[in-house]
């Protein structure tokens, strides 16, 4: 009796761990969804925003509100979970920290894609997702295909290190192949191309969301199942596999998990960098290296954390806005340095 | 030593004259020459040039291979008359259709030096910031004219500084004139006019209103659009293009939006669709009035003589009624 009871113990313990990072980060997630549509590069009224007496086709405020921000504050929420998602099992399932979405080439896969798209004038839609983020959703497909048969060879005995050094080459060639794609281009469709690398959050509709939500949950439903596995693997496969996982298996659900999550989100928003990066690391440094908690913690935090980026990034240099992509990078890297040096 | 360097420079203009004189009768055998008529004129302007050229050195001689490596001076070379002494043009270069039979030799970012330096061309015309290039043309003593994108009125300034450079100055002068006053005469027609907030736009995504790029207060295309009688919204933007978001195009509420489309890139039945991609935004007055006009065209890329085109059609597009009288 004493010992059923004292087994319980840690678990009650992480379920109220898990009750208190679900409430803060959830708490700093749902303030910044709500507050950021209340802010850009030019003032509205919420009373205007909701006064029925104006018809919608004449409400500017209405049109800036529901159009210009909040299609865009949860693009950035999605976008800043999936990566920051993406971004733990990479870590986890490479064990390396450097791992990031960009790593195995899917993140370059979906750019490919863009790029073609833009450079050879792509002009076709699907359900309201027009050419760019459709041929980036199915570039990032053909990378994943590559990188899944690149674990599928891993089962015949190669090792992390082969899977991760094969990845970075499929990212490298990918890489070249993009080159290649603008040096095609010509000069108005290079411009465009270079835009689109920088990432930006300002969709103006909500199918594209909509579209990129499909894969986004399937990822999310993937994650679920990873907790514990993860928890095992970055501690290493012959101590996972001892505890009973199907270490194959689950290697599989967090790598095709990822690369969709990664797919989608590139696609919705370019190739954001950074946030896959740091956002799992800030987490560990705030909630401690459990899978329990780092997961559901990255998804709301990497939402906050891309939200309150586009928040400066589409007020900083108002009536500018800079791309989300160099703030995430210039406000990612010097916190993340901190961190790292203040811990040590 | 001076009477030696004299003597030198008195060979080189005898060498030059002969070949100028031999290039001449080349160019009044072929057919080719609709541009210059081979007459006493041109004649004398090679001697003039060639009297220059025993006084100030070799780069004043009116150059023959020349080599334009920027569409926009491709056509002004054309345009007064010395089409036919281009030996290459870069590999953006489309107008006017006698470019195609030309030597391509890369662009802006990838200039093919070797395939230019093969040409043997005695005049370069670069971008002022192909500093490469220029070291690399400086070694091989290949003399350039340097070409800066600015505004407007620096159209018809380059035309006449390049007609000086390449020994057409006359012809430069009267393209330059009957240029200046084609522009002028758009600029009276719509005069008085009210001048509608013009959204000038460079590009977006296909099908949507994303990464939208348009005009700011800089640039020729925004001199054209305030020519032509309208007002860019975004002119107090000191900058040449500017990422537009959704929430400004709302704020600034243009009341005509103009979206300019090059080349192959917009097909004749997606026109309505791409037009109807704005009904995303009833509130923008150039939305609601129907006024959101996509013009396709390769007149708006090159600021060279087609940009009276360009002021043409502008007009013609913020006001129709005074095209219409």
């Amino acid at each position: 009796m004493t010992n059923a009871v004292a087994a319980d113990r840690p678990r009650v313990a992480v379920r109220i761990r898990l009750a208190w990072t679900l409430l803060s980060f959830g708490t700093l997630a749902l303030a910044a969804c709500l507050l950021a549509p209340l802010v850009g590069s030019t003032p509205i009224h919420l009373t205007t925003v909701f006064d029925r007496s104006v018809p919608y086709a004449d409400n500017i405020d209405a049109q800036i509100f529901w159009v210009a921000r909040l299609p865009r504050v949860l693009a950035a929420a999605m976008v800043g979970s999936s990566l920051a998602l993406a971004g733990v099992v990479f870590q986890a399932l490479l064990r390396n920290p450097l791992a990031s979405p960009d790593t195995l080439g899917v993140s370059a896969g979906a750019s490919l894609g863009a790029m073609v798209a833009i450079t050879f004038a792509l002009d076709f839609s699907l359900l309201g997702v027009t050419a760019v983020p459709l041929a980036s959703f199915v570039g990032s497909f053909g990378a994943l295909a590559i990188v899944y048969g690149l674990s599928a060879a891993r089962r015949r005995g190669t090792s992390t290190i082969v899977l991760l050094l094969g990845g970075v080459t499929v990212q490298a060639l990918l890489s070249a192949i993009i080159a290649f794609v603008q040096y095609l281009a010509d000069f108005t469709q290079t411009f465009r191309n270079v835009r689109w690398l920088m990432g930006s959050l300002d969709v103006a509709s909500y199918p594209p969301l909509v579209a990129a939500f499909i894969p986004m949950s399937l990822a999310w439903a993937g994650f679920a199942t990873l907790p514990r596995v993860l928890d095992l693997i970055s501690v290493g496969h012959e101590s996972a596999a001892a505890r009973g996982v199907d270490v194959e298996r689950s290697e599989r659900v967090a790598l095709v998990s990822a690369s969709l999550a990664t797919g989608a989100a590139v696609a919705l928003a370019g190739p954001v960098s950074f946030v896959g990066l740091i956002v799992p690391h800030l987490v560990r440094l705030m909630v401690g290296a459990d899978h329990r908690l780092v997961l559901p913690a990255s998804a709301l935090f990497g939402a906050a954390f891309l939200i309150g980026c586009d928040l400066i990034a589409r007020t900083i240099i108002a009536p500018l806005e800079l791309p989300v992509g160099i703030i995430t990078a210039i406000i990612g890297g010097p916190v993340f340095l901190w961190l790292l040096f203040r811990k040590s | 030593m001076a009477a030696v360097s004299k003597i030198l420079k008195h060979a080189a203009v005898a060498v030059a004259l002969i070949a100028a004189t031999a290039s001449l009768k080349a160019r009044t055998t072929s057919e080719s020459g609709a541009d210059l008529p081979p007459s006493r004129e041109a004649l004398r302007r090679t001697a003039v040039a060639l009297a220059e050229a025993g006084q100030v050195g070799r780069d004043a001689v009116r150059p023959q291979r020349i080599i334009s490596l920027v569409p926009a001076t491709t056509e002004m070379l054309f345009a007064m008359g010395a089409g036919n002494r281009i030996a290459g043009v870069s590999d953006y270069d489309r107008f006017p259709p006698e470019v195609s039979r030309l030597p391509k030799v890369g662009g802006l970012l990838d200039p093919n030096v070797e395939r230019l330096i093969s040409l043997k061309p005695d005049l370069v015309i670069v971008y002022d910031t192909q500093t490469d290039l220029k070291q690399q043309l400086d070694r091989a003593r290949i003399p350039i004219f340097r070409y800066a994108h600015r505004g407007l009125p620096d159209i018809t300034e380059t035309m006449r500084s390049l007609g000086d450079r390449v020994g057409s100055k006359a012809e430069a002068e009267a393209a330059a004139s009957r240029m200046e006053s084609q522009l002028a005469a758009v600029r009276t027609r719509v005069a008085g006019r009210p001048r509608p907030a013009t959204l000038l736009i460079f590009g977006r995504d296909p099908g949507a209103l994303r990464h939208i790029d348009a005009s700011g207060g800089l640039g020729f295309l925004h001199d054209v659009l305030e020519l032509a009688g309208g007002r860019d919204v975004l002119g107090d933007l000191k900058q040449q293009s500017v990422d537009v978001s959704t929430e400004m195009v709302l704020r600034r509420a243009p009341e005509v939006i103009l979206e300019l489309h090059y080349g192959e890139s917009l097909k004749t039945e997606r026109l309505d669709d791409e037009r109807n991609v704005w009904k995303a935004l009833p509130s923008v007055p150039a939305v609601k009035n129907n006024r959101v006009y996509l013009l396709r065209g390769d007149e708006f890329v090159v600021p060279g003589p087609r940009i009276v085109m360009a002021a043409e059609r502008f007009a013609r597009t913020l006001h129709p009624e005074v095209y219409a009288r």
